[in-house]
């Protein structure tokens, strides 16, 4: 079942068109993509499941029921452009937040300290962020966000300002907090964290959505007649009128080629071709990154 | 609502516990406190210093003995001395100055000087003036062979205060002041003035902060924008009103300890006499018997001073003074976080000031102009129009206004908050979310117009 529903969502500010007629549905415990180059509509539409805009015409539903502003309780948004009070400290200003979301005090005191020891961040409890590396500001940020067990989470870039080990850690705890029954809306230009963590994306540009599904569907669909192949040794092969070879290379003592189907041939038939040129010791489709694909649908369409 | 609560608490206690809070409010009431103190303890200081002053007449003998010594000045006329010789050994004999009459006073009005190496004191110099004055035309009635002059003379003598008396609606008289209503409505005015645009003006700050800071996107998460703003106005309307309070209270606590311990006795009265000293002894020998009749003249204006000020309407204006700090602080505080939320930094707010800043110094001049003529229609319109209402009407109110006068611009003054603040509202919500982006007065106005 779907725990978050966007239908048909428009959005316009003036004269320019932020969201046009876009869904989504956010499955239960998924980490949901949000993709799209910049200034394609995506803060609106985050905007918008956080109620800080109402949409022009379009509805969203949380759990099946018609979303209501006491709901943001159940929200937790970490925005891209991270904001905290300069001069306030970190541990005031977490209990702050969590008491904006409805927590008790003595409730957010409980949890604030168990994330803060968890992200070793306890023994800064008395400093003004201003004070703290821009790493461990994102870190408070984090704890902010994730504080009141928000059954919908909505990650803005959280990876950014990060250093790969705290970028290691931040993972394993967004991949906690679903296990632990949370839903995730992630919006990233870094295709990798995509690939890494999504499950279904929903690509949004100039306001419309144009690609929608789960990440290996999409890669599959994407891949469909492309085939890595390695051989062992120094192995030579060329195209026929079934297939092309797209690349080539040698690699330890390895030759690989990339190849792509021009007929319905099928695989045995290419195995059985080109099995007679040399030892096979790897077949596989060959899936095309994420990246690839968000920069072909988008320059496609431009 | 339990979140406005915690955005008040906030908004209050990160404001109250600064630095710059605690210094101010601690340093204001001290410097206050100067204000007061200070010249007092100047006057008396002065008056303390005996001064001895050689008199010189050219041996005409004219005027021997006019000026008459007083507690802080001695007069010693001096025979064949020339003046010219005495300007340069005065100083040495231990006189604080040379007072030269010439014989022709009588017909020329210039022909006196004070000799002096420092400036001599005003209420020395009216002391001189007037004894010489009252001689020179004591003199000059002499001519006329009037018999029995001096029992005229005595029987002349006047002093006029013109004392005022306000009927109020009941018709009964009450002693009035027009330099306590003037005094009372200049610090009402100002006060108004300066928390309506001090405060205001943090709340401006206020919503920059948060704006480039981009908490406010966090918190709009979490609460309605309206919330936010209302819940920062009301905080940094406590944190103003919570200094004020404190200013009082130190100021008349310094005030009442420094009274005690630097002016021992009966304090103000004392002070308040010592001042016209020299003008009083002058009276004396006319005057005569006068002076013996219970309060001295000072002590008398004091007490009607203090009458006055009692006979103020207190209740009046304490409610006045709350509803409209309430209403024009709100109307302008709304104001001030829309064009805070309008801007990306603060040198930005420069264009979007002034139109603001005109109607308070506006308010403030008429408030300054209703001290010379409380009824002037200027200041009628002004107490009436909500932007100027609060200052205006405030300078007003001890002058006395009619209740109907005060409703209708109460009733204005709601209406019109009510429309600021839904209006700021509007452009708020829009405004803190916008970035990058030069607004105008008609950006502002399409921002109005948005939905949800």
């Amino acid at each position: 079942m779907a725990l978050f529903e966007a239908k048909n969502v428009t959005k316009q500010y003036g004269n320019q068109l932020a969201l046009d007629n876009v869904s989504i549905s956010v499955p239960e415990q998924c980490i949901y993509g949000l993709l799209g180059p910049n200034g394609a509509g995506k803060t609106t539409l985050i905007r918008i499941i956080n109620q800080i805009t109402g949409p022009d015409s379009g509805e969203l539903f949380l759990n099946g029921k018609k979303l209501m502003p006491a709901d943001v309780q159940l929200i937790g948004y970490l925005p891209e452009e991270r904001g905290l009070y300069k001069k306030m400290k970190i541990g005031e200003q977490a209990l702050y937040f969590a008491q904006l979301k409805g927590l008790s005090k003595a409730e957010a005191m409980k949890r604030i300290k168990y994330w803060f020891k968890k992200l070793d961040i306890i023994d800064w409890w008395g400093k003004k962020v201003e004070e703290l590396s821009k790493g461990m500001q994102q870190k408070v940020q984090f704890v902010t966000t994730v504080l009141h067990e928000p059954k919908l989470l909505i990650f803005d870039e959280p990876f950014t300002g990060f250093d790969p080990l705290n970028t290691k850690i931040i993972k394993n705890e967004i991949l906690f907090l679903r296990e632990r029954g949370a839903t995730i809306i992630f919006s990233t230009h870094n295709m990798e964290s995509v690939e890494e963590l999504c499950d279904n994306i929903t690509l949004i540009d100039k306001a419309k959505t144009i690609l929608e599904g789960s990440v290996n569907e999409i890669r599959n669909k994407w891949a469909a007649n492309e085939y890595d192949l390695i051989f062992e040794g120094d192995v030579k092969i060329e195209g026929n009128g079934h297939y092309n070879i797209l690349k080539q290379q040698k690699d330890n003592n390895k030759s690989i080629f990339r190849l792509k189907t021009t007929s319905d041939i099928n695989t045995n038939d290419i195995l059985q071709t080109v099995m007679r040129s040399g030892n096979i010791i790897s077949f596989n489709p060959a899936l095309p990154s994420m990246n690839e694909i968000f920069i072909r649908v988008v320059e496609a369409r431009n | 609502m339990n979140k406005i609560s915690v955005i008040i608490k906030r908004e209050y206690i990160t404001r109250v516990r600064k630095k710059s809070f605690i210094i101010m409010t601690i340093l204001a009431p001290v410097l206050m406190a100067a204000i007061i103190i200070v010249p007092t303890l100047i006057m008396m200081n002065q008056s303390g210093e005996f001064k001895k002053i050689a008199v010189i007449e050219d041996n005409s003998n004219l005027f021997k003995g006019v000026v008459k010594n007083t507690k802080d000045a001695e007069f010693v006329y001096l025979e064949n001395t020339k003046v010219e010789e005495l300007k340069k050994t005065f100083e040495k004999a231990g006189y604080y100055g040379i007072l030269y009459i010439s014989p022709e006073l009588v017909n020329t009005p210039n022909a006196v000087y004070l000799i002096s190496n420092k400036q001599p004191p005003i209420g020395l110099l009216q002391y001189i003036e007037n004894s010489l004055k009252k001689e020179i035309e004591r003199q000059k009635l002499l001519a006329y062979k009037i018999e029995n002059l001096d029992d005229i003379m005595k029987n002349v003598e006047t002093n006029v205060t013109v004392q005022t008396k306000k009927l109020d609606e009941f018709g009964v008289e009450k002693g009035t002041s027009t330099g306590i209503a003037m005094a009372l409505a200049y610090i009402l005015g100002f006060l108004m003035y300066m928390l309506v645009f001090i405060f205001g003006a943090q709340v401006m700050r206020g919503v920059i902060e948060e704006k480039t800071s981009r908490v406010v996107e966090v918190i709009i998460s979490s609460v309605k924008p309206v919330q936010l703003m209302m819940g920062k106005i009301i905080g940094i309307a406590l944190v103003g009103l919570t200094q004020f309070l404190i200013w009082i209270f130190l100021t008349v606590g310094i005030v009442g300890v420094l009274k005690s311990t630097i002016l021992p006795k009966s304090g103000i009265t004392e002070i308040s006499q010592s001042v016209p000293q020299n003008f009083m002894s002058g009276n004396q020998q006319v005057a005569g018997t006068a002076q013996t009749t219970e309060m001295s003249p000072q002590l008398a204006e004091f007490s009607k001073m203090f009458d006055s000020a009692m006979n103020q309407p207190w209740g009046l204006i304490i409610v006045c003074f709350i509803f409209y700090f309430v209403t024009g602080y709100l109307l302008y505080a709304s104001v001030f976080a829309a064009i805070g939320s309008a801007v990306d930094n603060e040198t930005e707010t420069q264009q979007f000031m002034l139109p603001v800043t005109i109607p308070i110094i506006l308010g403030l001049m008429v408030a300054m102009g209703t001290m010379q003529n409380p009824e002037s229609s200027l200041s009628f319109w002004c107490s009436m129009i909500p932007l100027t209402s609060p200052i205006v009407m405030m300078a007003r109110i001890p002058f006395g206004v009619p209740y109907w006068e005060i409703v209708i611009s109460m009733v204005i003054m709601l209406i019109t908050f009510g429309a600021f603040v839904w209006m700021a509202a509007k452009v708020y919500r829009t405004g803190i979310l916008m970035y990058g982006k030069k607004t105008s007065w008609k950006e502002m106005w399409k921002w109005l117009r948005y939905s949800g």
